[in-house]
């Protein structure tokens, strides 16, 4: 399964779910829904954490929760 | 009288909450362009009209109404909670109007609370801007809400939302979509039953809350807890469910209000000053040394630039001083004025431009959005040291004071990592070590330039000292993350700002605020310790000062004038009670290289480090060389000689020993207290105090032995 954390800069996919409960609150809330586009659009140095560009704006997370967000790429 | 109506204000972090609350009430509430800043709530009165009077609650921000961290928690348990004292009579949601959708989330929970409530649609300029057209007056009908556009910044819209919220404090009208989800009616019924008549919603975060609400006693939390059980309900499907269906909702209603002008005529989004900046600070190698180079500046300016209004203020006070020797009769009272007041005063002056660059550099990258950036880059390196990219906030506004700086911690969602930020955050070099660092400084490092000719060579051991605090706290941070246990994983899913222009009345607000702090606050202090100490220097028990003078006359008798009461003076203030006490500690601090009159200094500054200087100050002027050419505090410690070696007192190793020894020690009664306060146990304080003591007094100790 492809997640935010397999994207690379520039690239984007479309979300199709979680598998982290705990953390698919937060996410949700922050405007990560199923359905909406991701763009990754930066790394941080050393590759982590990441900034994805969501719902109209930038958030930012670790590598490690990024991959708890499933991605396709229709 | 009838009673004054509460409006909190609600939103999600840096929707400009604390902006508006400035706007309204005429406060000064301090607001940032990061996401929390604000982390404690506050109270003022917005003037309607002519006695007519409402009390505005500002809060911190909060993404949904279930919190992840303590500052969302203070606020559930206002909202949640109708016997709080704080509870609002309505409540004003301010959204981020750029990023609509996001924060219409939690109006629609807060709504859904039963609370009457007003919808601003703050930062309409940045959305205008953004490309986006918004129809406020469909967007009212569709949430049935009264909705008015603000910009809170620049004080717009204050009439459109003072007529809304009249309207609706008046008709007191809830709109109340009743629950998001079904959930079955016994649940309800039972909540219902256990904790009387109230809105379902509102019993559904209680049911699903309960463990972060003060609210309820351990019998309740029980309570509670059963009947969760009992009809198999999970808070977690549930929350995730309610988010989701409510989206869908938010986004069809945003469809039919919003339109973006960009997304329709250009198939790729253009790119926004905050993009193209962010390529920049955010690049994986540029980043760094962008962030490593504002670092220098800051340094650069605090020491070089600095010196020179500081030069002017330490003749100012020296001139003063001497004037005032020149006009006044010699006496004890003169004494107490020039030497021991004034000069006290002097001590804290001489440091306001200092301070003044500081906040301004710190204000600053509050102001712009950098901040977060910050904590994006530096998340990795901390976390690996068992912090937190948040934890930035915290240490790079300890470099002002380490007080707000632990507040601050609140937003860090991880209980492990806020402790351990809490705990290692006053090693980071606070203003108030500033003086201390300059005026030792200036005494064992030559004023060479170095490097390139472009910076100075004290600058650079002044930055030196700063890293060296950074690099501490690490350490620190590192050995407790191996004996602290974490109960729960931390995260960093945080928002990144768009980049704002600071306003520079803002900028110079900060500034001249806390330098006023600075001096009233820190000025009390050492004026205080420098009477109270100036009276112990003079005085002694029993007849021991006039026998000290007795004494030296009969050694020396053929000694005469300035050198003969130069003498008289040392041992006066060796016998006197300030001098006793010093004798008492030196052979503690003996390896450290300190003597009984530093050992003054350290007990004076005991509780409050900005005490060191003005105790200086104070005792060289009264026991040392007495010289009116001149008299500042740093001549006269230059002209302290060694009574073992005959050299100069302030070498090398003694200088760097003090530095370090008050670079790492926990002298600051006020930042113990909001440890205490931030922890509430006696625990933290207690472990801070012991570790920076003892890390303060090996390091004084290997520091001094190694360069002497
Ligand atoms: N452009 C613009 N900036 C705003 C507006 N309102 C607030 N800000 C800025 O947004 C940032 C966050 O504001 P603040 O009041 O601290 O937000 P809070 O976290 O909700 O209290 C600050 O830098 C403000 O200067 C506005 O209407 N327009
Ligand atoms: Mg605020």
């Amino acid at each position: 399964m492809r997640t935010v954390a397999d994207l690379g800069i520039g690239e984007h996919g479309f979300i199709s779910g979680f598998t982290d409960e705990k953390l698919s609150l937060k996410l949700l809330e922050m405007g990560c829904l199923p359905g909406t586009e991701v763009i990754l659009t930066h790394h941080a140095p050393f590759g982590d954490p990441i900034a994805i560009k969501v719902s109209g704006y930038t958030l930012s997370m670790r590598r490690e929760e990024a991959a708890t967000i499933l991605i396709n790429n229709i | 009288m009838a009673k004054i109506p509460k409006i909190a204000l609600i939103g999600n972090p840096n929707a400009g909450k604390s902006s508006l609350f400035n706007t309204l009430t005429g406060l000064r509430q301090k607001t940032g362009n990061f996401p929390g800043v604000t982390m404690d709530k506050l109270t003022g009165i917005w003037q309607l009209g002519p006695k007519n009077e409402i009390e505005v609650l500002d809060l911190p921000g909060i993404y949904s109404i279930y919190p992840k961290s303590i500052d969302e928690e203070l606020v559930i348990n206002i909202l949640g909670n109708p016997a709080h004292p704080d509870y609002p009579d309505m409540v004003i949601v301010v959204a981020d109007a750029s990023n609509l959708k996001r924060n219409l989330l939690l109006f629609s929970q807060v709504r859904d609370l039963g609370i009457p409530t007003v919808l601003a649609l703050n930062m309409i300029d940045v959305a205008e801007n953004e490309g986006y057209v918004i129809n406020s007056i469909k967007l009212a009908r569709e949430l049935s809400v009264e909705v008015a556009e603000v910009n809170a910044k620049k004080g717009i819209g204050v009439n459109g939302l003072k007529l809304a919220v009249q309207k609706t404090l008046k008709n007191r009208f809830a709109s109340n979509d009743g629950l998001p989800l079904p959930v079955s009616d016994e649940l309800i019924d039972e909540i219902q039953a256990a904790f009387g008549e109230v809105d379902p919603y509102r019993s559904l975060l209680w049911l699903m809350e309960h463990d972060r609400m003060k609210m309820f006693t351990k019998d309740q939390c029980a309570d509670l807890d059963r009947i969760m059980v009992k009809h198999d309900f999970e808070p977690k499907k549930y929350k995730s469910a309610e988010t989701v269906k409510r989206y869908e909702f938010l986004t069809e209603v945003v469809d039919r209000c919003v339109i973006n002008l960009n997304r329709q005529w250009d198939a790729v989004p253009v790119k926004t000053w905050t993009d193209r900046l962010d390529k920049l600070f955010l690049h994986p190698v540029g980043g760094y040394l962008f962030f490593l180079a504002i670092l220098f500046v800051m340094f650069q300016a605090v020491f070089t630039w600095a010196t020179y209004p500081m030069d002017a203020i330490d003749a100012g006070v020296a001139f003063l001083n001497d004037w005032l020797k020149g006009i006044l009769p010699e006496s004890t009272f003169r004494g107490l004025l020039t030497d021991g007041l004034i000069a006290g005063i002097g001590g804290v002056l001489i440091f306001i431009p200092q301070i003044a660059f500081l906040f301004f550099f710190i204000s600053m990258l509050e102001e712009t959005g950098y901040m977060s950036r910050v904590m994006f880059i530096m998340d990795k390196l901390m976390r690996r040291f068992g912090l937190n990219g948040k934890s930035v906030v915290p240490l790079l506004s300890s470099v002002a004071c380490a007080v707000p700086a632990i507040m601050s911690t609140r937003s860090i969602g991880s209980r492990k990592d806020r402790l351990i930020t809490i705990l290692v955050t006053p090693l980071m070099s606070c203003s108030a070590r500033l003086p201390i660092y300059t005026v030792l400084i200036a005494l064992v490092v030559p004023e060479k330039n170095t490097l390139f000719g472009l910076f100075n060579l004290q600058g650079f051991v002044l930055f030196i000292l700063y890293m060296l605090g950074f690099f501490m706290a690490l350490f620190s941070a590192y050995i407790m993350k191996l004996i602290l246990k974490a109960k729960e994983k931390s995260y960093f899913i945080m928002e990144l700002p768009t980049y704002k222009a600071p306003r520079f009345k803002h900028v110079s607000y900060t500034i001249l605020n806390n330098v006023k702090v600075f001096v009233f606050e820190a000025g009390k202090v050492i004026v205080a310790i420098s009477i109270i100490l100036w009276v112990l220097a003079s005085y002694g028990p029993g007849n021991s000062m006039k026998d000290a003078s007795d004494r030296i006359k009969i050694q020396n008798p053929n000694l005469s004038g300035v050198e003969l009461s130069n003498k008289i003076a040392g041992e006066k203030l060796e016998n006197s009670y300030a001098g006793h006490f010093g004798k008492f500690i030196e052979p503690a601090i003996r390896p450290l290289g300190y003597d009984w009159k530093i050992g003054i200094a350290l007990i004076t500054s005991f509780a409050a480090r900005e005490v060191f200087v003005g105790t200086m100050s104070t005792i060289y002027s009264l026991g040392g060389e007495i010289d009116n050419e001149n008299a500042t505090i740093k001549n006269r410690m230059r002209a302290e000689i060694n009574p073992q070696t005959g050299k100069p007192m302030y070498d090398l190793a003694l200088g760097f020993s003090l530095l370090i020894f008050y670079a790492f020690a926990m002298q600051c009664m006020s930042t113990l207290a909001t440890t205490y306060r931030e922890t509430k146990s006696w625990k933290y304080p207690l472990i801070q105090f012991g570790y920076m003591t003892a890390l303060a007094y090996i390091s004084a100790f290997l520091v001094y032995q190694a360069l002497s």
